[in-house]
């Protein structure tokens, strides 16, 4: 249950809890917002549900995924805009 | 971009409890069914993937039969008609067609938001996200909760977030005690059980007739300040979970036209839509909890089969009873109405205030002049909000549904 895995956030390694999804590593990893607004402010998950998309990132190379709908997987790059 | 196409007699959109209960109707029936969800597992934003046990070995039988096509991660962005979706698989980032002459719809629901003061920081979340974000591995231990809204969810985050960890310091329900406590004697021995073991474990926590009048922070949430309408309490903490119920998700019903009253899809006593061999289950249809969406999803499955699934009316009947008396009792007062200021933003895509918004005659306008609605969650957010606020109708769904690559819209060429 508290195996880690390791991925990478904004170029820099984290090791998060196996199993989480993609918004829960970037909570452990201490990141309070995760997108800045067309007005600059910072945002984070909200609805949690796949609905408001403020918890988009880019993983893995593409653009816009949301956070609270994938899982964490080992390896995976993400980057918060 | 060339999108496959798949074939069936049924596709099912969706996979919480109405659409776990068809599937597995449907799949021991013989039926071939492509069944699509946006989520990783079977369970829906309620159970995630705990199921109850009831489900885990029919959905096993389920999974293991040749006649199931389970699509995981993946989301309906258009249809070519009720027989033609055209899905995004956001893990392979593909585009592919389904094809069923029939489609049952168990969209299921998604939360009620109304804008405050600072409802917009890192921090704050809706309640059953907040529950939905903690199942998925959201860290909460120690950081001080406050939840606030209205009705069961409520409860349940509070359950599974001090279960988590989390340092609970307020539930505020807007309802009054008055409400409450009709409600709880109205309650089965069950439901009544499950309340109480519930109110013990929160016991007091839990503030009646107190409602979050803002939230104050600079880069991220620091406090919220409660009201009980005559006076103002702030309290400082990390994460705060709002809820005020829930709302049935219709978007890809508007597209194909169903006809929808009083925001959620109209169907009658067989569970049929306004369009021919399309059915809809479950909170869609009206919210009304899990046991609601379980009979309907079991309901529709045996009409769309020809039975006539006579032995699941009383308990349908049962299920939207409880469903009237959940609205009536946790009815919003209108003092919520009045929580945003001018500059509060109602558009969090486009970041649009309710003042510029005040100044539009209406959704259409708003969108041309603002882009409220525009951005990426497609007036999923605002729209509702801009309903109840101002009074707009703000319908009109287009694909795509949800964002996607414009290669899946693109004439497939060789």
């Amino acid at each position: 249950m508290n195996d880690k895995i390791v991925l990478q956030i904004d170029g820099h390694p984290h090791a998060v809890p196996a199993g989480c999804s993609v918004a829960a590593a970037l909570a452990h990893a201490g990141l309070s917002a995760t997108r800045y607004s067309v007005s600059g402010q910072p945002r984070a998950a909200f609805c949690g549900m796949g609905q408001c998309q403020e918890c988009r990132v880019t993983i893995d190379g593409i653009a816009d995924r949301l956070a609270c709908m994938n899982p964490a997987t080992a390896g995976m790059v993400i980057a918060t805009t | 971009m060339m999108n496959r196409t798949l074939d069936a007699d049924i596709t099912v959109v969706g996979a919480g409890p109405a659409g776990i209960a068809a599937v597995c109707r449907l799949i021991a029936a013989g039926r071939r069914v492509v069944w699509v969800d946006q989520g990783a597992r079977p369970g829906g934003q309620i159970w995630r993937a705990d199921l109850p046990p009831r489900w885990t070995q029919a959905l096993d039988t389920a999974a293991a039969s040749p006649l199931l096509k389970r699509l995981a991660g993946h989301a309906v962005v258009d249809a070519d008609g009720s027989q033609r979706l055209l899905l995004h698989d956001t893990l392979a980032q593909r585009g592919l067609w389904v094809r069923a002459p029939q489609l049952l719809l168990a969209l299921g629901a998604r939360e009620h938001f109304l804008p405050f003061p600072g409802w917009t920081l890192p921090g704050v979340h809706g309640a059953g996200g907040l529950q939905a974000l903690i199942k998925n591995g959201w860290p909460v231990s120690g950081r001080r909760l406050v939840l606030a809204g209205s009705g069961p969810l409520l409860l349940a985050a509070a359950d599974t977030a001090r279960a988590a960890g989390a340092d609970l310091l307020l539930i505020a329900e807007q309802a009054s005690r008055a409400a409450l406590l009709g409600f709880a004697a109205g309650l089965d021995a069950v439901r009544l059980g499950q309340a109480a073991g519930l109110g013990w474990r929160l016991r007091g926590r839990y503030r009646s007739g107190h409602w979050v009048r803002r939230a104050i922070g600079g880069d991220k949430l620091e406090a919220v300040v409660i009201s009980d309408g005559h006076s103002e309490q702030e309290l400082a903490c990390d994460e705060l979970g709002v809820g005020f119920g829930l709302l049935p998700n219709t978007e890809l019903a508007e597209l194909l036209g169903c006809r929808i009253e009083e925001g959620a899809i109209a169907v009658d006593a067989q569970l049929r839509t306004s369009l021919p061999l399309v059915w809809a289950a479950g909170e869609c249809t009206g919210i009304g909890g899990a046991d609601k969406a379980q009979v309907e999803g079991e309901l529709a499955a045996l009409q769309m089969l020809g039975q006539d699934g006579q032995s699941q009316q009383a308990a349908h009947s049962k299920a939207k009873r409880f469903a009237r008396r959940l609205a009536r009792s946790f009815a919003l007062r209108p003092e919520l109405l009045q929580l945003a200021e001018a500059k509060t933003l109602i558009c969090r895509c486009e970041d649009v205030s309710l003042g510029v918004l005040r100044a539009q005659r209406g959704w259409r306008d708003a969108k041309l002049q603002t882009r409220c609605g525009m951005g990426a969650c497609q007036g999923r957010v605002c729209g509702p909000i801009t309903q109840q606020l101002l009074g707009w109708d703000a319908r009109g769904q287009r694909a795509p549904l949800q964002p996607a690559p414009i290669a899946l819209f693109l004439p497939d060429k060789t």
